[in-house]
């Protein structure tokens, strides 16, 4: 165990440390020795240089899409994306209609987007996935109607990991007229995607969650058939009017670089993620009482995302301390309320409670989750000798039928 | 989040795990809280012919603030009387703990757990007298 550097990082969905092939690369971009020049600077060759580096990594990830690099814009991240794709095409066709399609468990900056469009007068339907985390599609189809402009479905959840079938919806939407929008900032590096095939016409992205820097982001925005978007930041017209303000050239080239090397590695990555992964899940899927939240199939290999029964998630993070791992999402373990990713999936509040999300990366070792292994039992059986819940269920008392002092 | 020293202290070595025979006419048992809120405190007293508390033991469902709560409280009852016991508010316990303001709520589920316990045992006690006024 003498190779183990604690605390052991299993939190790779909230955030991946940079490669150390993107931060070389990223610091040829700062110094006065380097290409710090202004892209956008059309008459020396400083401006150049930065202009072709910017290009490249364009290039580098629309290739990981299948898109032609004239679709990509940058962004400050898939945050900024979401609400650039969602806002953007939905006010741009305010006169087609009115009413947006999404799903219960999309991450905050889709949801929250869409509840300020429903301040601005827009209808929104948020639809629930199925037990398995999946979209339901006769559900799907029933939603839509003749006044939905946008429907915006996310690619993996960032939570439990499932992937939608997003060229099944794109398909839909397709024939429909309907803007299909994609947050894609968990996927890049772990399914692949190809928007022609999938008929997306917007799909946010972000570098942080691909071994890039923190801070840049892009937006695909189909050209054929031409998707419009209202700007939300208005300022230089830069990227083709669609999100104005200088273009950070080291972020951008940090992208592109990350994005070529999880466009080129992603077979091979998978497959020992996957192998980590199954290790993982077998270590601990014989304990009592432990349920496996989302679907195991259409699953990112990385994501583990596991339910111990009877024991409080916060707790469980806590005993854990050499692990870092995430209860719900790191956007809601600041707050006291259970997971809503997990509470849509039907999952009640005990089970919302009392999960563990567990991703793993391209650094993760067999060691380190053997580890984890070997820690998470042991915290879980510590809380459940402290929990009167285990000795009820022990008891054989089931929990629904005892009346709660409520508090 | 940052916990206390003391927090973590409590949770890391909790006192006074375990449980007493909640049949025992000497016992009173308190259990407050819901799953669905999570956190679920169970704080037992054993108290002597003297109205003092000999033993207390405690199980808890919950946050490490909730755990270290109860474990606090289980040290704090301990040889005191039931009414000094009952004067043991939440501010005692969050103030001892540091906990900060979105963990208040459980030291408030102590400050439950506690009064839950000692009506517990009062009722049984009244029960036993009642029952043995009739006997004599």
């Amino acid at each position: 165990m003498s190779s183990l550097n604690i605390p052991i990082y299993m939190d790779y969905s909230a955030t991946t440390p940079v490669d150390e092939r993107v931060a070389a690369k990223m610091a040829e971009c700062l110094t006065k020795q380097g290409h710090f020049g202004n892209p956008a600077s059309r008459s020396h060759p400083f401006g150049w240089h930065a202009d072709e580096l910017v290009e490249q990594a364009r290039d580098n990830v629309a290739t990981l899409l299948g898109a032609n690099s004239k679709e990509i814009v940058w962004t400050s991240g898939a945050t900024e994306s979401d609400n650039l794709a969602i806002k953007g095409a939905a006010r741009f066709n305010v006169k087609k209609g009115k009413h947006i399609v999404t799903l219960k468990t999309e991450h905050k900056a889709v949801l929250d987007t869409c509840r300020q469009l429903e301040r601005e007068g827009f209808e929104v339907t948020y639809l629930d996935p199925m037990e398995n985390g999946l979209l339901d599609m006769d559900a799907f189809k029933a939603a839509l109607r003749d006044d939905t402009t946008v429907v915006s479905i996310m690619h993996v959840n960032n939570e439990i990991g499932v992937i939608q079938d997003i060229a099944a919806i794109g398909q839909i939407t397709r024939e429909r007229g309907i803007i299909f929008h994609v947050d894609a900032a968990q996927s890049p590096g772990k399914v692949a995607i190809d928007v022609n095939a999938m008929n997306v016409d917007l799909m946010s992205l972000c570098a942080h969650k691909v071994y890039g820097p923190k801070g840049i982001g892009a937006l695909y925005v189909r050209r054929k058939p031409r998707i419009r978007l209202e700007a939300q930041i208005h300022g230089g017209g830069h990227e083709r009017g669609m999100r104005s303000g200088t273009l950070a050239t080291h972020q951008i080239v940090g992208m592109g670089e990350a994005f070529r090397i999880a466009h080129e590695e992603m077979d091979e990555e998978n497959v020992r993620m996957g192998a980590l992964r199954d290790r993982l899940w077998n270590g601990v899927s014989d304990m009592e009482e432990i349920y496996l939240n989302g679907d195991l199939e259409q699953r990112i290999p990385g994501n583990l995302n596991v339910s111990f029964n009877f024991v409080e998630g916060e707790s469980l993070i806590m005993s854990m301390k050499d692990i870092a791992v995430s209860s719900g999402s790191a956007c809601t373990s600041a707050s006291l309320e259970p997971s809503y990713v997990l509470r849509a999936i039907g999952r009640n509040d005990e089970l919302a409670h009392s999960s563990i999300r567990f991703t793993i990366g391209r650094f993760t070792t067999e060691e380190e989750i053997d580890f984890t292994i070997a820690k998470t039992r042991e915290a879980v059986e510590k809380l459940r000798d402290l929990s009167p819940l285990w000795d009820m269920h022990k008891e054989g008392i089931d929990l629904d039928t005892v009346e709660w002092a409520s508090h | 989040m940052a916990y206390s020293d003391k927090v973590l202290d409590h949770y890391e070595n909790p006192r006074n795990v375990g449980v007493l025979d909640k049949d025992d006419p000497n016992v009173g048992t308190g259990m407050v809280g819901a799953p669905a809120c999570g956190d679920v405190m169970r704080l037992q007293i054993k108290v002597n012919d003297d109205g003092i508390i000999e033993d207390a033991k405690f199980k808890t469902y919950g946050c490490g603030s909730a755990i270290a709560s109860s474990s606090l409280v289980t040290e704090m009852v301990k040889g005191k009387t039931l009414e000094e016991v009952g004067e043991i508010r939440n501010k005692h316990i969050a103030d001892e703990l540091a906990l900060p303001p979105v963990k208040i709520h459980c030291s408030v589920l102590a400050e439950d757990a506690i009064a839950a316990a000692i009506a517990d045992i009062k009722a049984k006690r009244t029960e036993k007298d009642s029952s043995e006024a009739v006997a004599s």
